[in-house]
């Protein structure tokens, strides 16, 4: 049956040639691998309950008044896009379990892709020549928050509101020009009537089609480099060893895509995310208490609750002062991110091809830079909920706030110089027990008394 | 165990998953045609879908040949092609660089193209800077609570606090207005702001200057305004200075009369743009 469909293809397209080498394609097993790959899936997820989604969904920003189920908010006047996701939720039958997935699956997503770019950090996977695939990967990350933040903010609820409300903010921060790109993107001053419109078609048609393309992009260049590989046996910097793709591969790989579709149905069944009924509708005077994001951009609005209360003043204009934590820290962050393959090999001098991967305690420095850059949205991260854990602990907020304006400077420096000491340590260790099972390198001694790596392909 | 008994055992947990999952897919269509809840249809959407990870996984790890292939791989092409695609772009480069005005011309054809092709991105907001420097407060508008009715002078009780907007305007977004009415001598009135607020009634903006938050907590105790986005406070009782947290500047003061009808009403709109600061606030 299938060899029938492939002969059939192939008198039309002649795919064969490709396929007989396709299906033979090497995939390397080891588990960090999968990480892109729950990555996809989870956009997979986002694809199949967003069509759901966007069938039932109204965009419209006129208000009417509720009358449905859910009863504290009978009378109430809400928008019509507020009312059609409180329509999903309650009176769809399977609304609310695929919308939960849909949220779920845009917070796995945003997961899936930070840690497979940081395994792709710590490896040493961005080097040469797969830097190129790094920018691509990093642009769908920004794509991707993108994505979830105008996804949370289309229910028109009041705390998405609160959060759209200050991204307007951010974004009139900027010197020259803020105040315009505020007004351009949303359709004028904070609130306007056009952005409930804005966000959906952003949301639902301009940037999935963006990330759609990315992907496809990711995964071509992916294909075409082939995957890069951990040492071993048998392992060389000129071949790739793994799994065929058929049957090996596909079988495994469906089996990891089933279990995220599976891990996502039971968090849309059992655990609730965005209770938008709870939040009520947005209404520029109120304010949800405590407001806290999601997690992916939690680390910007933490950064925000660290700033310094001051303005600078040139000439007669105003440089606020969110904008150093709401737009030049963000900035500069993904700047380096995004120059990093090329930073990294400034100091390195090394322009070589690696398809060998590093593990991560063979680099120190690398790795302790690494998890300082981790550590820095970790403690932004934390600090979006201060309020809350002041709380807790019974603690005034100002004094949280100072702690983490002091952490978010001293624990990235304090984890660069722990983990840079662990890995050297670790490193020594694994070097006196041989690195397990590294191959034996051969070295060739120069006329000049130098050493230098003698490349397994060459010998005679 | 050994390998054919482990392929044995796979294989009959693969064929159980598939079982679990047939009825998970079975589960789901009666939970979606029986039953509004999100719990039952997620358990058995999970049970389909996890039968189904369970057969493929172990199909893939357990019941096919285990081999490993080896690919060679060849990133650049070889050193004659990379020469040859090189002279040819460079040979082609040269032609139209020969034409020195002309393709000089060209790139500058398609440089203002390029710019002229940006001017409609104007159209996708009005200019802000109106709106931003002014509220729909006016001289001797009444303030007026959530559901339109108007402030008098004898409602309020002193330390009590009021979401106000100026009558005809309720709930727009940049006239919201907090308005407190403290114990009278409380409030340390900066000379420039005498008789702005008569009777100890005071108002300010609700709009954070920090990133636009509504100011919604008070702490009656101390006096203080706090916004609970990103946890700015403001001492009511020094002109809404702030105190702590992440904003700069003062929520701007709205100043009040009493007229003789004994309504509380606005002198004049703000005297400085509300909400965060901008470049061109100045």
């Amino acid at each position: 049956m299938i060899a029938r469909l492939m002969l059939w293809l192939d008198d039309r397209l002649g795919t064969s040639a490709f396929a007989s080498r396709a299906l033979r394609k090497a995939f390397p097993d080891h588990w960090s691998f999968m990480l892109g790959e729950i990555a996809l899936y989870a956009f997979a997820a986002l694809l199949v309950t967003g069509i759901f989604l966007g069938f039932l969904f109204n965009d419209s920003n006129v208000h009417q008044i509720y009358r449905g189920p859910y009863a504290p908010l009978d009378g109430v006047s809400v928008s019509g896009a507020y009312a059609s996701a409180l329509r999903i939720s309650f009176e769809t039958q399977a609304g609310l379990v695929i919308r939960q997935i849909h949220h779920w699956a845009a917070l796995l997503f945003c997961a899936a892709i930070v840690t497979h770019m940081s395994r792709i950090f710590f490896t040493g996977a961005f080097r040469k020549p797969r830097d190129i695939n790094w920018t691509v990967g990093l642009t769908l990350l920004l794509l991707a928050l993108a994505a979830g933040f105008t996804g949370y903010s289309l229910p028109d609820d009041l705390l998405s509101g609160t959060g759209l409300r200050i991204a307007a903010s951010i974004a009139m921060t900027i010197p020259f020009i803020g105040i315009w790109i505020e007004s351009l993107f949303f359709g004028g001053p904070f609130p306007a009537p056009q952005m409930t419109g804005r966000l959906f078609f952003t949301h639902v048609f301009l940037l999935p089609g963006l990330i759609l393309g990315l992907v496809a992009l990711h995964m071509a260049i992916l294909w075409h480099q082939k995957h890069a590989q951990f040492r071993g046996a048998g392992r060389t910097e000129q071949n790739v060893v793994g799994s065929p793709l058929w049957p090996n591969y596909a079988l495994k790989s469906l089996g990891l895509g089933f279990a995220t579709f599976a891990v996502l149905a039971i968090l849309g069944g059992f655990f609730q995310i965005n209770p938008i009924w709870q939040y009520g509708p947005y209404d520029p005077a109120q304010v949800a208490s405590p407001a806290q994001p999601d997690w992916y951009v939690g680390w910007l609005d933490g950064a925000l609750r660290l700033g310094l209360p001051i303005d600078v003043h040139v000439f007669g204009h105003t440089i606020p002062a969110a904008f150093l934590p709401g737009v030049i820290f963000p900035l500069v962050a993904f700047t380096l991110l995004y120059l990093w393959p090329w930073i990294e090999r400034r100091f390195t001098h090394d322009a070589a091809v690696h398809n060998l991967l590093d593990l991560p305690i063979e680099v120190p420095w690398r790795t302790a830079t690494g998890v300082a850059f981790l550590a820095v949205f970790l403690v932004t991260t934390l600090a979006a909920s201060d309020d809350v854990q002041a709380r807790l602990m019974g603690v005034p907020v100002e004094s949280l706030t100072l702690a983490y304006q002091v952490l978010v400077v001293a624990f990235p420096v304090f984890c660069w110089f722990l983990v840079y000491q662990l890995c050297r340590e670790f490193r020594s260790r694994a070097v006196r027990r041989g690195l397990g099972e590294r191959p034996i390198v051969e070295f060739v001694r120069s006329a000049e008394g130098g050493f230098q790596e003698h490349e397994p392909s060459n010998v005679p | 165990m050994t390998s054919p008994d482990r392929r044995r055992f796979a294989r009959g947990v693969a064929g159980a998953a598939a079982i679990v999952s047939l009825f998970g897919s079975i589960g789901f269509a009666a939970a979606y045609v029986a039953t509004p809840s999100a719990q039952w249809q997620g358990l058995a959407l999970g049970f389909a879908l996890a039968g189904l990870a369970a057969v493929f996984a172990l199909w893939g790890t357990t019941l096919v040949s285990n081999e490993q292939v080896v690919e060679r791989r060849e990133m650049s092409s070889a050193p004659s092609e990379r020469h040859s695609a090189t002279q040819e772009l460079e040979a082609g480069a040269e032609q139209i660089g020969r034409r020195r005005w002309l393709s000089r011309l060209l790139g500058a054809a398609l440089g203002v193209f390029g710019i002229a092709a940006l001017f409609p991105i104007r159209s996708f907001g009005p200019n802000p800077n109106p709106e931003l420097f002014r509220t729909k407060w006016t001289p001797g508008a009444r303030l007026v609570r959530e559901d339109g009715s108007p402030v008098r002078v004898d409602e309020l009780e002193a330390g009590s606090i009021l979401t106000v907007f100026p009558e005809g305007f309720v709930g727009d977004a940049s006239s919201q207005t907090l308005l407190l009415r403290l114990e009278p001598g409380t409030l340390r009135t900066a000379p420039e702001r005498a008789g702005w607020a008569p009777q100890g009634y005071v108002a300010f903006s609700k709009v954070c200057t920090h990133a636009g938050c509504p100011v919604g907590l008070y702490r009656r105790s101390s006096h203080q305004l706090l916004c609970p986005c990103h946890q700015s406070t403001f001492d009511v009782v020094a002109g809404a200075k702030p105190t702590s947290g992440p904003a700069t500047r003062p929520l701007p003061q709205l100043p009040l009369r009493i007229a003789a009808d004994g309504y509380v009403r606005a002198q004049s709109d703000f005297r400085e743009p509300v909400g965060p600061s901008f470049w061109e606030r100045g």
